[in-house]
């Protein structure tokens, strides 16, 4: 559900808190691809998390994934007659932390019925936020630049799921449907962006980071594939450079991110045909069909279900103090946004920077180049050798000193690999573990001395070296490492090698 | 069996106050003096008295004796070990059938609903339970509420005990009529637009609808959310006091309840009400009372008004003119909210299911056949009134009727401590008399406004017609205004005919 909206961006950023130039930017060449140059896809997403809550959002049963249908229920959530539901504060709670970590504001707000019959959903009616919504008026800054604008971030409640046994699996022509009501009243939030995405890969960056968020704050699992982040898509396309909005679809069972790229897609490229057949889309509603590959539609227009919002009755206003708001504001953790930004001061690379991210050892990898770890190290072992389980407790005072050891030419590039991993696992100091597989470092005068006998002993090979053979170079380099079982650091092997060809 | 017949024909109980009164009960239960198993055992021969004698006031869906009398006995076993039995204890109560029992049925008098039986029990119903109070069965009801004369009722009609070819009034007839006919002392009603004060009045019972809020609605059927309320019947105001002083007070349960304690009426009750300001309603009484009041009904509220001037409370008559716009906003707002709150009986979980082809016939087909015609008509009405396109013209301007009427109200209490009006513009009248919904929606006149404010109101029996029919006299009290209202019910009582 969201109202029609203007594209039109008034204000300046610094009262808006985003450059308006950013809003509706395409930042994706794929994109721009997926239609001929003079059309543009216009993407606005419903995106539903399920919140990470102990009890449903309004009745004491637990809020938890899976068990044997209908055992986590409650009268309040069956929707037992004469039951009444109660606000789950911690669920407003998250609500209102994810609203500000949107640049949201915040306000007071009411519960509203959504009328229609469905078997899944106990009271046939769903109670959800219509008029007067937690959050309004926020936006969401992309990765890659550009700015999604947030209308709401409203609270409701889920509904059950219902099994269709049939042929099909749909309920058209099902024998008959079996219901589980788990899920019925688990709290959900309902993020709607404006519609200022412009592909599917820029959807799909917005649907990621939105998780990234939700994850940060602890609001949501974030997962898709049970479930728990659900995206509806509302699709439609126009002139490239326009401003106008035409027909969208809302295309709805989209279970993957790749299955929301592709649903984009076709969706945009089937309203194109239309276009060019002289024909317009109608609004409906679309569901996905991954197989296939294509949308198709769901309810017919007759069907078309009128909700009779309206407040619902059994439910008082929630009136957040600003003195609320601030302790949540105070207590988000580092957002995703915030966290890239500090990653890439650090040293780190968009491509680092991103598997930090996602590895969640950001925090490791900036405490270790803080202590003085040199960054390019340090993000290279996050990205190669730290995709383990275990990683993120790593101590980062040890992770630097591995790094220092590495650095000064203590431990080679292949026995610090060797030692982070027994650090991860056994948490010991890497000087310790280093000592107990005998990685002692190798004295430089000592290296010096069996260099030398090396070279005395392969004086055609020097000759040739000198004399710019460089390839020769991996020649001593290796026979060093067979003399010192691989104990040498390669770096002053190296350098040895050098002074003795530039002296001789 | 005791009966006094008070008019030809008639089966109401003449009470006796140490032995139908709940304060009596409880007071010699708790010392000993009769025991729980013997209280109720005399209200249950009351009941079978009728039965055997061809007595059928249709007022029990069912009747608990066997459940009432194994919880005497408990009772009596924790007297005798010296616990506390509760401030009600071993009185016999009886609930409106759209209150929920854990393991008793809970039909609504609806056929959609038959055979269902709660898992849990309503708070008011632990409350009562809790102080000692014994149930002695579910009363009848119009379908879900929806009525002014209990004849709404899958289960048919149940009987005035005054004359029982006469409605009890409704919706929660059952429940007055188990007062007036002495089965219990005490029941409990719901009001949404007068079926608790109403049909105490044709029944010649006290009935008390307390401020929306402080009585907590968790298991109570609903109805209209935003007005429902539940509240007692009772042979005296005393009673009415002592009972929502035991089921009154917050509940975590219910969203919409009081923060507070039930307001302190027990310990006022008999602080008379000299000085008190009390408005007689201009346009529900006397000359300047609108068409459809009976004489008699006018005349007698116009006595208690005279009465109560005579105690020492200054009484004029003020218009309070939205009391009449206030019946057409209440029959878009009960029956919007009625639509949404009805939607869950659709065959799926519980209830009434009949065949279909698919999910959506059989819910179509299982809510036609298990529905009562009224059911449907206001369930109709209210999915019209919350439609796209309509809303704001019926929902809409309904709720700016109720915001308007609540400021009239708060205007007129700033001169007036209390307001009186006659509780219903008739007496009980005669089985299918009213066949119009139209006629029957407008009895509710009287009572409708203090739903619509959130406000209290009672209705205290005062007197009766010519031909011994009771009429009863309601007393109107600002939102939390309980205190006074009992205090001028308890004056009135004593200056009752």
């Amino acid at each position: 559900m969201s109202a029609p909206v203007s594209t039109v961006v008034t204000g300046d950023a610094t009262s808006l808190g985003y450059d308006p130039s950013t809003v509706g930017r395409s930042d994706h060449a794929e994109d721009g691809q997926v239609l001929p140059g003079d059309w543009e896809i216009v993407v606005g997403l419903e995106v539903h998390a399920e919140l990470a809550t102990e009890t449903k959002m309004f009745s004491p049963a637990r809020n938890h994934f899976g068990g044997e249908p209908n055992t986590h229920v409650h009268p309040v959530c069956l929707g037992l007659p004469g039951t009444l539901p109660v606000v789950n504060g911690k669920a407003v709670e998250l609500s209102a932390k994810i609203g500000l970590a949107l640049n949201c504001t915040v306000q007071r707000c009411i519960f509203a019925r959504k009328n229609y019959f469905y078997p899944d959903m106990p009271k046939d009616y769903q109670i959800s936020q219509y008029e007067e919504p937690l959050n309004v008026d926020g936006f969401l800054s992309l990765p890659s630049g550009s700015t999604v604008r947030i209308e709401r971030a409203h609270m409701e409640e889920d509904t059950g799921k219902s099994t269709h046994m049939g042929e099909s699996g749909r309920i058209h022509d099902a024998g008959y449907s079996l219901v589980d009501y788990n899920r019925a009243g688990v709290p959900l939030i309902e993020i709607v962006s404006h519609p200022d995405l412009r592909g599917p890969e820029q959807a799909k960056e917005y649907v990621e980071e939105l998780r990234a968020i939700l994850v940060a704050i602890g609001a949501s699992d974030g997962k898709m594939e049970e479930g728990s982040l659900r995206v509806d898509a509302n699709v439609s396309i126009r002139p490239a450079g326009s401003d106008e909005l035409r027909t969208r679809c809302e295309v709805k069972n989209v279970n993957s991110l790749r299955s929301l790229g592709r649903a984009i897609a076709h969706e945009a490229k089937r309203h194109l045909a239309l276009y060019e057949a002289g024909e317009r889309p109608m609004q409906e509603t679309r569901h996905w069909d991954e197989e296939g590959g294509k949308t198709h539609p769901g309810r017919s227009k007759e069907e078309a279900e009128d909700y009779r919002y309206f407040p619902d009755p059994d439910l008082v206003p929630i009136e957040p103090s600003p003195e609320w708001i601030e302790e949540l504001r105070a207590s988000l953790p580092v957002l995703p946004q915030q966290r890239r930004a500090a990653l890439v001061a650090a040293g780190a690379d968009a491509k680092a920077a991103d598997l930090a991210l996602d590895r969640g050892l950001d925090g490791l990898a900036l405490a270790a180049v803080d202590a003085g770890a040199d960054a390019e190290r340090v993000f290279t072992h996050v990205a190669n050798n730290l995709a383990v389980d275990g990683a993120e407790s790593l101590d980062a005072g040890h992770f630097a000193d591995l790094v220092k050891l590495e650095s000064d030419g203590s431990l080679s590039a292949t026995q610090a690999k060797q030692v982070l991993a027994e650090m991860v696992s056994s948490g010991k100091a890497p000087a310790d573990i280093a000592a107990d597989l005998g990685f002692e470092a190798m004295d430089t005068s000592e290296l010096a001395t069996m260099l030398d006998a090396i070279i005395a002993d392969h004086p055609d090979e020097w000759q040739r070296f000198c004399e710019g053979e460089g390839k020769l170079q991996g020649v001593f380099v290796g026979q060093m490492m067979k003399a010192t079982k691989g104990q040498a650091d390669g770096k002053v092997v190296n350098q040895l090698l050098m002074e003795r060809k530039n002296s001789a | 069996m005791s009966d006094t017949p008070t008019s030809g024909g008639g089966h109401a109980h003449t009470p006796d106050p140490a032995l139908d009164t709940a304060s009596g009960i409880a007071a010699a239960v708790r010392a000993g003096d009769r025991s729980a198993e013997e209280v109720f055992r005399a209200h249950h021969e009351r009941v079978l008295a009728h039965t055997e004698a061809d007595v059928d006031l249709n007022v029990f869906n069912t009747l608990t004796a066997d459940e009432g009398l194994a919880a005497a006995r408990a009772l009596d076993a924790r007297i005798a070990a010296g616990d506390d039995p509760g401030r009600l204890a071993g009185v016999p109560i009886a609930l409106k059938d759209n209150l929920c029992t854990r393991g008793v049925e809970t039909t609504c008098s609806s056929k959609i609903l038959q055979g269902w039986v709660p898992p849990y029990d309503a708070t008011v119903v632990e409350r009562l339970e809790g102080a000692g109070a014994i149930v002695m069965g579910k009363t009848n009801l119009d379908e879900f509420a929806m009525g002014s004369s209990t004849e709404n009722s899958a289960f048919g009609p149940t009987r005035n005990p005054h004359d029982p070819e006469r409605v009890p009034g409704g919706s929660s007839g059952g429940s007055a009529a188990a007062v007036a006919a002495g089965y219990v002392p005490l029941s409990l009603g719901s009001d949404t637009g007068g079926s608790i004060r109403q049909p105490a009045a044709l029944c010649g019972v006290v009935g008390v609808k307390p401020s929306y809020g402080s009585v907590s609605r968790y298991g109570l059927i609903a109805f209209a959310s935003s007005l429902d309320q539940i509240g007692p019947f009772t042979h005296t105001v005393a009673d009415a006091a002592l009972s929502l002083s035991v089921i009154g007070g917050h509940d975590p349960a219910d969203s919409t309840s009081i923060r507070s304690a039930f307001p302190p009426v027990l310990q006022h009750l008999e602080d008379g009400i000299e000085g008190l300001r009390v408005g007689v309603i201009g346009e529900l009484s006397g000359d300047s009372a609108l068409e459809g009041f009976e004489p008699e009904v006018l005349a007698r509220t116009t006595a208690a008004a005279d009465a109560l001037a005579g105690a020492g409370a200054k009484v004029e008559t003020v218009s309070v003119p939205s009391t009449v716009a206030g019946l057409s906003a209440y029959y878009m707002i009960a029956p919007a909210e009625a639509s949404s709150n009805l939607a869950r009986y659709d065959g799926v979980r519980y209830g009434h299911r009949e065949d279909g082809v698919n999910t959506r016939a059989m819910m179509a087909a299982s809510r036609t056949a298990g529905f009562g015609e009224e059911v449907k008509r206001r369930i109709m009405l209210g999915t019209y009134a919350l439609s796209a396109g309509y809303w704001d013209a019926f929902y809409g301007r309904a709720q700016r009727v109720r915001t308007v009427m609540i400021r009239e109200f708060d205007e007129v209490y700033a001169n007036f401590d209390l307001l009186l009006s006659p509780t219903s513009p008739c007496v009980a009248f005669p089985l299918g008399e009213k066949s119009d919904p139209m006629t029957m929606y407008l009895n509710d006149v009287c009572t409708i406004p203090s739903n619509l404010t959130g406000q209290p109101a009672i209705s205290v029996p005062f007197g009766t017609d010519d031909g011994g029919l009771p009429i009863g006299v309601q007393i109107l009290a600002p939102y939390g205004g309980e205190v006074d209202l009992f205090r001028a019910a308890r004056a009135l009582e004593d200056l009752a005919p």
